[in-house]
């Protein structure tokens, strides 16, 4: 039978039902085309957002901390990724023995970690700066809620030979002391991110685009010389010992660049165990803490007289009977010593001669040098918790405080700033700034204090005050010739000057072209002695010895016996 | 014309195919691209450990202590060093 021919078609519809399945027909598909119109037109961008969330990701970068150097590029503090271990409390059921499990990896109590579960918030840290090997371990588990993310941890292997200058960070690995603080910006990297395309594994297939690059943090090489440092700090421990003292401070300064090679302070502390950290231990006394200098302030006194032309390096000054009255109060010298030149008032360090210089001047005058000098200002080293010390204006001094103030006494100081202005004698009357990063360039000087002829004149009258006949034959170092001025100044205690001292040594070597500038302050020795010329300048003379060989300077002087005769005492 | 149609359409094919094959090579390079810079941020992490540990066997304190202790090492005696004058260049 043929189609055509088939008896159904015979038979004949009415047409409105044909022409009604062709319009239900046309008019689905004209939805169908609305309906894509409206996705494809209107939805378009929000729907391209949902499918890319399916497969794009946006990872963050981390970006490293920089590590900081010592002058010959030694590591003194790096960072290195551990892990932090994290839960979500709600999350976090565990069972007893998985408890117990967690703990004992982690080294915590399970009293502790189960209160931490017990926790309302929705994150908590169980324990951050686990160590990766732990932490692996803790991931082998595969315990429900518990996850880890990776943090910094920053390590210094000097441990407590350069705590105080290198200072440390925090649990975020950021500053909180010292360099770390005083150069955060820089040494903190900046973490990026970006898009990429992920497989079904978890790879990622492409790269879509950056949205920040990362900055990893810069290295920050300091000026400082490892082995210098660990020979002030080794000796100046040595000392605090066997002087029963309470605290000590030493600063090494290249002399021609301003370079801060070392800096120690006792008492000190481990920067990578930092659990019972006490406040004195945390003080980097060399730029925080300000002390009377004593006698080691006469060779400013003596430039400044130097400097004006009224005194000259042999004019007599009377300093018999070894006492001085100014209204009601009266200077002592230790020994009477009778008619002095300007250069022995320096080198038996008579308190009566420099008062009797210094009442030759105004105060405008003194005041002055001393300001020039950098005192009474911070020497804004960006360095954290840095002080200037006190320097009375001159109209309000009295001549007492005037006379006081050439022997070191009714001023303040620190450390670093009594460093810093020896330097002017040791380059020939200016100054340079000081620096803590290495300089490579010679730095230009910044100001100058006294004319070249004032610093030689008081570098040989230093260069008299550690031979026989001075008060530190103790400074002395076989090979090379020595400039230095000890301090013993009587510490205020409640107001009144109290049985305790402070012992100081400043001074520089070689004497014929000083390359370093060494200052050695220790806080109330207590085991007998107490003069600078016994306490200090012995620590002076081991670290400028070793520092001078450890750089290679050449000496200059025979090597002869030393004449280690009795110290003259200075005054106090 | 339907045989240049034809050709045509195979060209296209054959295209498409190219970027498909092109595509996927580039995805994978770049996964090895990534394994490499995940193995070149661990060695840095290493390096950087490395270079901790070597400073800790190399701390002063621990080179002085051997010297001293093991070595039985001293500092010369002033009269012991022979200085050398360095050649005028």
């Amino acid at each position: 039978m043929k189609f055509a021919s088939s008896p159904i078609l015979t038979h004949r519809l009415a047409p409105g039902r044909s022409r009604f399945v062709v319009l239900l027909l046309l008019g689905s598909f004209l939805v169908l085309l609305g309906r894509s119109f409206y996705l494809q037109g209107f939805q378009n961008d929000f729907l391209q957002k949902k499918g890319e969330s399916r497969y794009e990701r946006t990872i963050e970068i981390s970006a490293t901390r920089g590590r900081i150097l010592d002058r010959h590029g030694d590591v003194l503090a790096v960072s290195t990724p551990v892990k932090a271990v994290w839960a979500i409390p709600e999350d976090a059921s565990l069972k007893p023995a998985e408890a117990r499990q967690l703990a004992g990896l982690l080294d915590m109590d399970v009293r502790e970690l189960n209160r931490k579960l017990a926790s309302e918030r929705d994150f908590v840290f169980v324990k951050r700066q686990v160590p990766p090997d732990v932490a692996d371990k803790v991931e082998a588990l595969k315990l429900r809620g518990i996850h880890e993310q990776t943090e910094y941890r920053r390590y210094y292997p000097s441990g407590d030979v350069m705590a105080h200058l290198l200072g440390f960070t925090g649990v975020a690995d950021e500053g909180q002391e010292g360099v770390e603080l005083a150069m955060n910006g820089l040494l903190m990297g900046k973490p990026g991110s970006r898009r990429v395309i992920k497989d079904r594994r978890g790879q990622i297939v492409e790269d879509v685009e950056s949205i920040r690059a990362p900055q990893e943090g810069k290295d920050v090489t300091l000026a400082l010389d490892a082995k210098i440092q660990y020979l002030a700090h080794s000796l100046l421990k040595q000392a605090i010992g066997e002087h029963k003292a309470k605290a000590g401070g030493v600063v090494v300064l290249d002399v021609r660049t301003g370079e801060v090679l070392a800096l120690a302070n006792m008492p000190t502390y481990n920067p990578n165990n930092r659990v019972r950290l006490a406040g004195a231990q945390l003080r980097n006394r060399a730029f925080t803490d300000t002390f009377e200098p004593g006698s080691t302030f006469k060779p400013f006194t003596a430039a400044l007289a130097l400097e004006k032309g009224k005194f000259r390096f042999d004019t007599p000054i009377q300093t018999a009977p070894g006492r001085l009255t100014i209204g009601s109060a009266t200077i002592h010298d230790a020994h009477p010593h009778g008619v002095l030149t300007l250069a022995e008032v320096i080198q038996k360090s008579s308190n009566v001669g420099a008062a009797k210089v210094a009442l030759s001047f105004a105060p405008e005058e003194m005041w002055q040098t001393f300001a020039g000098l950098g005192f009474g200002a911070p020497l804004k080293l960006g360095f954290p918790g840095e002080v200037g010390g006190r320097l009375r204006p001159a109209k309000s001094w009295r001549p007492i405080e005037q006379a006081t103030m050439s022997y070191g006494h009714g001023i303040s100081v620190t450390l670093i700033q009594m460093a810093r202005a020896y330097m002017a004698f040791a380059r020939d009357g200016d100054l340079v700034p000081l620096s803590l990063t290495r300089v490579d360039a010679p730095p230009v000087a910044s100001a100058t204090v006294f004319s070249g002829q004032t610093a030689r004149e008081v570098r040989a009258m230093l260069e008299m005050a550690v031979q026989p006949g001075g008060t530190a034959p103790k400074a002395q170092i076989p090979g090379y010739r020595v400039a230095g001025k000890t301090g013993t100044a009587h510490k205020l205690d409640g107001g009144t000057y109290a049985d305790k001292y402070v012992s100081s040594f400043i001074g520089f070597a070689p004497a014929s072209d000083p390359r370093l500038v060494v200052a050695v302050m220790i806080d109330e020795p207590s085991a007998g002695k107490h003069y600078g010329g016994d306490v200090a300048a012995p620590v002076f003379a081991q670290i400028m010895a070793g520092a001078l060989r450890t750089l290679g300077v050449p000496q200059d002087q025979p090597l002869k016996p030393l004449i280690m005769a009795e110290a003259v005492k200075e005054g106090v | 014309m339907l045989r240049l149609n034809f050709i045509l359409l195979l060209v296209a094919l054959v295209c498409a195919l190219a970027t498909v094959a092109a595509n996927h090579r580039a995805r994978k390079l770049f996964v090895e691209y990534e394994r490499e810079q995940s193995r070149m941020r661990e060695l840095e992490v290493e390096f950087g450990q490395l270079q901790l540990e070597q400073s800790t066997w190399a701390g002063h304190a621990r080179i002085e202590k051997i010297a001293r202790e093991r070595l039985a090492m001293r500092p010369p005696a002033p009269a012991q060093v022979v200085q050398l004058e360095a050649a005028p260049r």
